[in-house]
C-alpha cells in the first residue's frame, strides 16, 4: 500500500541453516565464545611483568572494568572470586550483542530467546545453588520468609516472595535482553526498509527521492545507539546477575 | 476496538481474517503504547533524581550511576513485556 512491505519475523530473525541444526545464531554464539577464550589465552601467554600493550592490554582493561564497576559496586572484596564467572558472562553477551551493528552479519544473536533464556537459567541456577552453600536448607526460609514477618502474613508474604525470586527473576532477566536485543533489530530494519523504500520509489513527485536522506540519517544514529545498547544490556545482565548472587550468599537479614 | 475493525471491514468488504488481522495490529499499538507510559514516567523520575544526587555530591557519582542503572533495568522491562506483547499480537 506504501510500496512498503514488511518482512514476516521469521524472515528477520533466521539466516539459511548451514546444517539443519546450525544457522546464523547458532554461528555467532560458537564465534563469540571462541574469540573470548582465544583472546584470554592469547592475553595470558603474555609476559606479566612489562607494561602490557595490545591484547594483554585489552583483556586487562575488561577485567578492570569487570572488577571495579560490577563485582566491587555489589558483592564487595570478599566477591571477587566471582570476577572469572561475570566476565565471561559479560564477555559472551556483548560479543553475542554487537554483531547486530556489524554489516553483513547484521543479527544480534541474542535476538532469540534460546542464548537468554539459558544464560538466566544459569544465573539462577547458581544463585540458588550460592545459597544453599552458604545458609543451608535454610536459604529456602529465608527465601520464602523474610525475618520479622508476622506469622498472619506468612502465607501471603511466601507466595509473593516464592513468584518475585524463583520465577519472576529469571523471567525479566531473559525478556530484557532478549527484547532489548530485539527491539533495536527491529528498528533498524524499519528504517533500512523506509530508506530503500524512499530511494526506489516510483513517484511523479521527485522531490521525494532525496529525501531517503532522513530516514538515512536516523539509521545512523541508530547504528551508534545500538552500539551503546549492547554494551548496556551485557553490563546490566552482568551486574544484575552480582546482586542475586550476593542476595543469596547474605540473605534477607543483612539486605534490609 | 470491535468498532475499529468494523468500521474499516465495512468500508472496504473484507472478510472475517481480515478483520482479525487488523484489530491486531490496532491492538498490538495500544499494547506497545499503554505499556510505554508508566516506565517512561519512571524512568524520567528516576534519571533526574540521579543527576540531582551526583550534582549535589560528585564524589558519590560512581555508586549512584550503578544503582541508577539497576533502577532503570527494573523500570524498563515492563515496557519491554508491552513490547513483547506487541511482538506477539503483530506476528503470532
Amino acid at each position: 500500500m506504501l510500496g512498503l512491505e514488511f518482512p514476516p519475523i521469521n524472515e528477520l530473525l533466521r539466516w539459511q541453516d548451514i546444517f539443519p541444526t546450525f544457522n546464523k545464531i547458532a554461528l555467532i554464539a560458537v564465534a563469540a565464545a571462541l574469540i573470548s577464550i582465544v583472546l584470554f589465552l592469547i592475553a595470558s601467554r603474555r609476559d606479566p611483568m612489562v607494561a602490557p600493550t595490545g591484547v594483554r592490554n585489552l583483556a586487562e582493561v575488561t577485567i578492570d572494568f569487570i572488577e571495579e564497576s560490577v563485582v566491587m559496586q555489589t558483592l564487595g572484596k570478599s566477591g571477587l572470586k566471582w570476577t572469572p564467572f561475570l566476565l565471561s558472562l559479560f564477555l559472551f553477551i556483548f560479543l553475542c550483542n554487537i554483531p547486530g551493528v556489524i554489516p553483513i552479519i547484521q543479527m544480534p544473536a541474542t535476538a532469540r530467546i534460546a542464548i537468554p533464556l539459558s544464560l538466566a537459567l544459569l544465573v539462577w541456577v547458581i544463585y540458588i545453588g550460592t545459597g544453599i552453600k552458604h545458609q543451608g536448607l535454610a536459604y529456602f526460609g529465608h527465601l520464602l520468609w523474610p525475618p520479622g514477618v508476622p506469622t498472619a502474613l506468612k502465607p501471603l508474604v511466601g507466595i509473593i516472595e516464592f513468584i518475585s525470586t524463583i520465577l519472576v527473576t529469571p523471567f525479566s532477566l531473559t525478556v530484557r535482553l532478549m527484547a532489548n536485543m530485539l527491539a533495536g533489530h527491529i528498528l533498524l530494519v524499519t528504517f533500512s526498509l523506509l530508506t530503500t523504500a524512499l530511494f526506489r520509489a516510483q513517484t511523479s513527485q521527485l522531490f521525494l527521492v532525496p529525501m531517503s536522506i532522513l530516514p538515512f540519517a536516523m539509521l545512523i544514529f541508530l547504528t551508534a545507539f545500538e552500539i551503546l545498547v549492547a554494551f548496556l544490556q551485557a553490563y546490566i545482565f552482568a551486574i544484575l546477575a552480582a546482586v542475586y548472587i550476593n542476595n543469596s550468599t547474605v540473605g534477607h537479614a543483612e539486605e534490609h | 476496538m470491535e468498532a475499529f475493525s468494523v468500521l474499516v471491514g465495512q468500508a472496504s468488504g473484507e472478510t472475517a481474517a481480515d478483520a482479525k488481522n487488523i484489530a491486531a495490529a490496532a491492538g498490538a499499538g495500544y499494547a506497545y503504547g499503554l505499556a510505554a507510559i508508566g516506565p517512561g514516567i519512571g524512568i524520567g523520575y528516576l534519571v533526574g533524581k540521579s543527576v540531582e544526587a551526583m550534582a549535589r555530591q560528585p564524589e558519590a557519582a560512581g555508586m549512584v550511576r550503578t544503582t541508577m542503572f539497576l533502577g532503570i533495568a527494573f523500570t524498563e522491562a515492563l515496557a519491554l513485556i508491552g513490547f513483547v506483547v506487541f511482538i506477539l499480537l503483530k506476528f503470532a
